[in-house]
């Protein structure tokens, strides 16, 4: 059964030092928030797994608190580099970190098995690619009905995943549409998983688009956390915000300002001011 | 801004590149330059062209091109939106995609991108993005365009990894892997369009952009480049397409200042 908490209970629960943790959104629904507040209590040696690593994760592998990464795009969308991943990959600062990586297909079906419960994914891809030489964990099987060589991934199963979506119910069921990703794979192929949302309401409202829903008793913890996706959007709640991923390539480009902008920013605040920022980029939309 | 009738390279290419598609395709448009291209030709000579983009928007109709590939433009203005596994799983694996459009860091002569690092790929001189949704797009889909600026940094006679597979070592290599699809048919650059010889499926170059010369498009490449015996040049982009363009790159910038 799920339950509402606070965000520092939440992540004091259930992510602990060590542990395999996907924070999961495509582009949209990024939890900024419950990351910010991971990096507040000081996590160390975590196993990061996510298909699109962007600003959140940049975060996370430059204040040391990772020391791998599972991921099949690590950038930022339109921008360019993730310079605290490059720094970390190519210089080891502030430490290490080993890098599994796959392509998107693969990670979308290990996903997928994790959520089937099955050990392993099997698809068509990697034909003739360089990624199977540096990942011994892609490997091939041999359809036993036609012959075709196929490839394998294990199945992602995480400790705990962590999303953000864009209302709970009073019983703690949850929606997300819009661009759904991969969230409800992820969800469901963790041992737990805590969910950041925009507001608590009385029901669910008549889902639009193409809501997912994931029921109360697949989720170990709740927080309500307006805006707790910015920079990133909640699609009907807040835009993206595109100004901010450009500026992060200055912010980061070297360790004294991203560190600066980290105290400032995450250890001296708190999970309120995404409400700020929520309600700054509505106000500069606003006609 | 330029003059009435003249254009940039990178208009040309954008231009250039949007005219290798047509209004039946089905489009995997992949992140970077190809999104320009794919939207100029729907809002021109393709109108009936379905643009779908990894994060699962399909026959997307966005009026700012996207700064990543999962916008909440891109997702509004689209038929419908599937969850990532379903995109990869259904439409890409599916074989219902007839063109991906790439872009690269490098390509080699026979089309091979890499996406992922340049030097050795344990200690990298520079660590790029990775592959992302592209060797499967280059796998799955009927035929693959490229596009990309050259330069000998980008043209190079070996990339340092093969993140998306073109044509191999060169003839009978795909299918030589079990791929069953054409794989890259098409380059735009800011210089020129290149094809991939029939036999040997070495990048030739088919047509020059008006202005730009032999000797400025072997400079920039890192092979000793090869020149079609029908080499043609480019058609001069009409009044509309850079209308259209430079609209949609206006609509983009404001766009993406009034969200900061």
């Amino acid at each position: 059964m799920s339950s509402f908490c606070s965000l520092q209970e939440a992540i004091a629960r259930n992510v602990n030092d060590g542990d395999t943790v996907a924070l999961e959104g495509f582009t949209h629904l990024i939890p900024f928030a419950a990351g910010h507040e991971i990096i507040r209590q000081g996590r160390k040696r975590l196993r990061l797994v996510r298909m699109t690593p962007d600003l959140l994760y940049d975060q996370l592998i430059g204040v040391g608190a990772a020391d791998r990464l599972v991921f099949s795009w690590g950038g930022n969308p339109g921008v360019g580099s993730l310079h605290r991943l490059r720094d970390a990959v190519e210089n080891g600062w502030p430490n290490p970190l080993a890098l599994e990586e796959h392509s998107h297909a693969a990670m979308a079906n290990a996903y997928e098995a994790g959520a089937c419960n099955l050990p392993f994914a099997v698809f068509r891809g990697y034909q003739g690619v360089d990624l199977p030489r540096v990942n011994p964990n892609i490997r091939s099987v041999e359809c036993p009905f036609t012959g075709e060589t196929l490839a394998a991934v294990p199945a992602i199963r995480p400790d705990v995943t962590i999303i953000h979506a864009q209302r709970a119910d009073a019983a703690g069921n949850v929606l997300l549409e819009g661009i759904v990703g991969v969230q409800k794979q992820a969800v469901l192929a963790a041992k737990r998983a805590i969910v950041t949302v925009e507001e608590r309401v009385d029901e669910l409202r008549a889902p639009g688009l193409n809501a997912v829903i994931l029921p109360s008793w697949t989720i170990s913890a709740i927080c309500v956390v307006p805006g707790g996706a910015y920079p990133s959007y909640a699609q009907g709640y807040y835009r993206r915000a595109n100004a901010f991923y450009i500026a992060w390539d200055n912010i980061s480009r070297e360790r004294e300002t991203f560190l600066a902008w980290i105290r400032a920013n995450v250890l001296d605040k708190g999970p309120e001011a995404f409400l700020t920022h929520r309600s700054a980029v509505n106000r500069a939309d606003a006609p | 801004m330029t003059n009435p009738g003249e254009f940039t390279a990178g208009e040309m290419m954008t231009i250039a590149a949007a005219r290798a598609l047509k209004s039946s395709d089905v489009c995997f448009v992949g992140i970077g330059a190809p999104s320009a291209a794919c939207n100029l030709a729907r809002l021109t000579h393709a109108p009936g062209i379905t643009l779908i983009y990894e994060s699962g928007t399909i026959g997307t109709r966005p009026a700012v091109l996207p700064l990543s590939i999962g916008d909440g433009e891109l997702c509004e203005t689209a038929l419908t939106t599937v969850s990532v596994p379903e995109m990869f799983r259904y439409w890409l694996q599916g074989g219902r995609i007839t063109v991906g459009f790439l872009a690269g860091a490098q390509i080699d002569r026979h089309a091979n991108l890499n996406t992922t690092v340049i030097g050795s790929y344990d200690h990298p001189k520079v660590r790029l993005p990775g592959g992302g949704g592209a060797p499967e797009i280059a796998s799955s889909c009927a035929e693959i365009f490229i596009t990309m600026a050259m330069s000998p940094r980008t043209f190079v006679d070996r990339v340092s990894f093969v993140t998306s597979f073109g044509h191999g070592s060169g003839g009978g290599a795909r299918q030589a892997l079990g791929l069953t699809t054409r794989g890259p048919t098409k380059v735009i650059t800011d210089l020129c369009v290149l094809e991939p010889d029939v036999d040997t499926r070495e990048l030739v170059v088919r047509s020059l952009h008006p202005g730009v010369t032999q000797d400025t498009v072997r400079a920039a490449c890192g092979w000793p480049l090869r020149f079609s015996q029908h080499l043609s040049e480019t058609p001069r982009p009409t009044n509309l397409e850079l209308q259209v363009l430079r609209e949609l790159h206006a609509r983009t910038a404001a766009a993406h200042e009034s969200h900061g």
